[in-house]
């Protein structure tokens, strides 16, 4: 498989503290990583990093073999969407209006069939004439997950499988639509878009990502697919709390926690 | 800023109606056209609807008499290029003022509230003080040029110091924002103060002029400085009316979007600053039409920029013509300076705006 990105040993210091310290990392096209990691383990800045919002201060990005400095923003707003923590709009535009912004210049009509798909993709299609700021903080995530779907649709129509970043992207749904979302994402991957989501629901992780990266103070600790990333013992190390990791009868792992270290729990 | 959004709008229906574009358009434009008419039968001297044809030389009056020469001459030399500087300040206040909401991302932004306007008048002044002095008196015969550039710059200056301090690593604080220009005003009028504490006579009543803003010094030479000033930012306002819209989102996910935000802030910067300053030059600090204009338009057309600034540039300039219809008449035959007019009707709107968006200042 080819490499849609490629990350070499990147780091990201602000003044005297080191956020990311040497990070090697690889995505190729049709791949579904997720990002997990304490608060503070520095993982929204990865995923800047990642986008080309911040420049790292060592090391180097490469998207689609070439330097991710030398894109002027339009181009790579072609190549990789990226969805952000907190989306604050001042302004009355309607769900649809906001949506269409991630059409760039395409044309017209093509631009509202995307629309209509990503509205519906993200159950929103009966607010599409609501004002963005009059939904709740949920509905609103969504109505910009589908401003990036579209965004990333744009630019796969173009120049084939390109990046799909998502900084925590389910922090304000309820159960139901965080499944839909990382359900969405899967079914991009699957059509050969990388993904990359920092995930704070390790059993979401698990259930839908094909490799982990395990992050802690600023380093790589594991990366590897979900069955052998996440151990109860690298959990107890780096999260500081005891879990119980179980198995479906499909085989896919999920975890419990128990309690604090200090309470002095039995090990699972 | 989310809450008072959320509140503010729930209130409301939450549904978005907008009329088509084209309607919009066509509906100010007629505005435009019958405030002009209006604007141009009222006045110390009235020149009655019948009468208007053959003093514009629509057709040839046979009875060519002493009215006919008098109402051509207040026309052609008084009436119209007064009406044509007030549409153009008009178009270029309310403009500027959408352009900066957007920038700042922020409704309650305008030139002449954060103190813009006034950089631009105090640079202004200050030409006019050493255009006067025995060392800049060589200069004295481009005064008419000199003034718009001067309030250009000032204006420029202005803006760039009010965006370096209210912004930080992408976000914009709205309470400092409009803190640090309450404070620039302030710096600016103190300037301006000082300059009408050291002029004569002469400069005095030049440089009052600005402190009032009054369009009675509209000739067809200030119209020539307006005109391509307008014209080239029409032009821009459409380049980036996009841009404008997607960084609604933030500048971060404007980035992500496909927008080159630093060219984005430079361009709006350069133009908030001209269309300030321009109309600055011409007519002194007019307040409020930059922020009444574009909120108005958002409630009926919606937020989008490519339709809003247009929009905002026809509706300026029809609420500048009538206000200074209503300048020119009210007190007849003196004259009410204009700014005094807009700022009676649009500091109360603002206060309206702020009682409908409370929670903005406990930000």
């Amino acid at each position: 498989m080819t490499a849609i990105l490629e990350a070499q040993s990147i780091s990201m210091t602000v003044g005297g503290a080191t956020l990311v310290d040497g990070i090697d990392l690889r995505i190729a096209a049709g791949e579904m990583v997720a990002i997990v990691g304490p608060n503070g383990a520095g993982k929204s800045t990865l995923l800047r990093m990642l986008s080309g919002d911040l420049r790292p201060t060592r090391g180097q990005i490469r998207l689609k073999q070439r330097n991710i400095d030398a894109y002027p923003p339009r181009f790579l707003a072609r190549h990789r969407a990226m969805l952000s923590q907190h989306v604050n709009v001042t302004f009355p535009f309607t769900v649809e209006e906001i949506v269409h912004m991630g059409a760039g210049d395409s044309g017209r009509a093509a631009a509202q069939r995307l629309v209509d798909a990503a509205l519906g993709e993200v159950d929103l299609a009966h607010f599409s004439h609501r004002q963005l700021p009059t939904l709740s903080g949920g509905e609103q995530q969504r109505a910009h997950f589908a401003r990036v779907l579209v965004q990333l649709t744009c630019g796969e129509e173009q120049h084939g499988p390109g990046l799909l970043l998502l900084d925590e992207p389910t922090s304000s749904l309820d159960m139901r639509h965080q499944i839909d979302l990382v359900e969405t994402a899967k079914r991009r991957a699957q059509n050969g878009t990388a993904v990359i989501a920092v995930l704070h629901d390790l059993n979401l992780a698990m259930r839908f990502a094909d490799r982990i990266v395990l992050l802690h103070r600023g380093r790589l600790a594991v990366d590897g697919g979900r069955t052998d990333a996440i151990t109860a013992e690298t959990i107890r190390r780096i999260f500081e709390v005891d879990v119980t990791i179980d198995y479906t009868e499909q085989g896919v792992p999920f975890l419990l926690p128990q309690t604090m270290r200090p309470a002095g729990a039995p090990t699972a | 800023m989310t809450a008072l959004t959320e509140a503010g709008a729930k209130r409301r229906s939450g549904y978005a109606f907008r009329p088509p574009a084209s309607l919009t358009l066509i509906c100010l434009i007629a505005a435009l056209a019958g405030a002009a008419l209006v604007a141009l039968t009222m006045g110390a001297a009235g020149i009655p609807l019948a009468r208007l044809p053959a003093a514009l030389g629509l057709w040839a009056d046979a009875s060519a008499s002493s009215t006919l020469a008098r109402d051509q001459l207040v026309l052609w030399s008084i009436r119209i290029p007064r009406i044509g500087a007030a549409a153009m300040v008009g178009a270029l206040l309310a403009a500027s003022g959408a352009i900066m909401q957007g920038l700042f991302r922020n409704p309650l932004a305008d030139p002449a509230l954060v103190g813009v306007s006034s950089g631009g008048a105090l640079a202004a002044a200050a030409a006019i003080v050493f255009t006067d002095s025995q060392i800049g008196q060589n200069l004295r015969f481009m005064q008419h040029q000199l003034l718009p550039i001067a309030a250009f710059a000032g204006s420029l200056a202005t803006t760039i110091i009010l965006y370096s301090i209210a912004s930080r690593s992408g976000r914009t604080s709205i309470a400092i924002f409009l803190l640090a220009g309450i404070a620039i005003a302030a710096i600016a009028n103190a300037g301006i103060g000082l300059l009408v504490f050291i002029a004569d006579d002469r400069q005095l009543r030049d440089i009052t002029f600005w402190l009032l803003g009054s369009l009675s010094g509209a000739t067809w030479p200030k119209l020539a400085t307006l005109a391509p000033v307008l014209g080239l930012a029409a032009i821009a306002c459409l380049s980036i009316a996009r841009g404008l819209d997607v960084l609604v989102l933030g500048e971060a996910e404007a980035f992500h979007s496909g927008v080159d935000v630093e060219r984005l802030k430079r361009i709006s910067i350069v133009l908030v600053s001209a269309m300030t300053g321009v109309a600055v030059s011409v007519c002194g600090v007019v307040g409020f039409v930059g922020i009444v204009v574009p909120h108005l338009l958002r409630l009926l057309i919606g937020p989008g920029h490519r339709l809003l600034l247009p929009a905002s540039m026809l509706l300026g300039a029809v609420l500048l013509v009538g206000a200074d219809t209503l300048a020119r008449t009210i007190v007849a035959p003196a004259e009410m300076p204009i700014g005094i007019l807009t700022a009676a009707i649009g500091a109360p709107f603002f206060l309206g705006m702020l009682l409908r968006q409370r929670g903005l200042v406990s930000l």
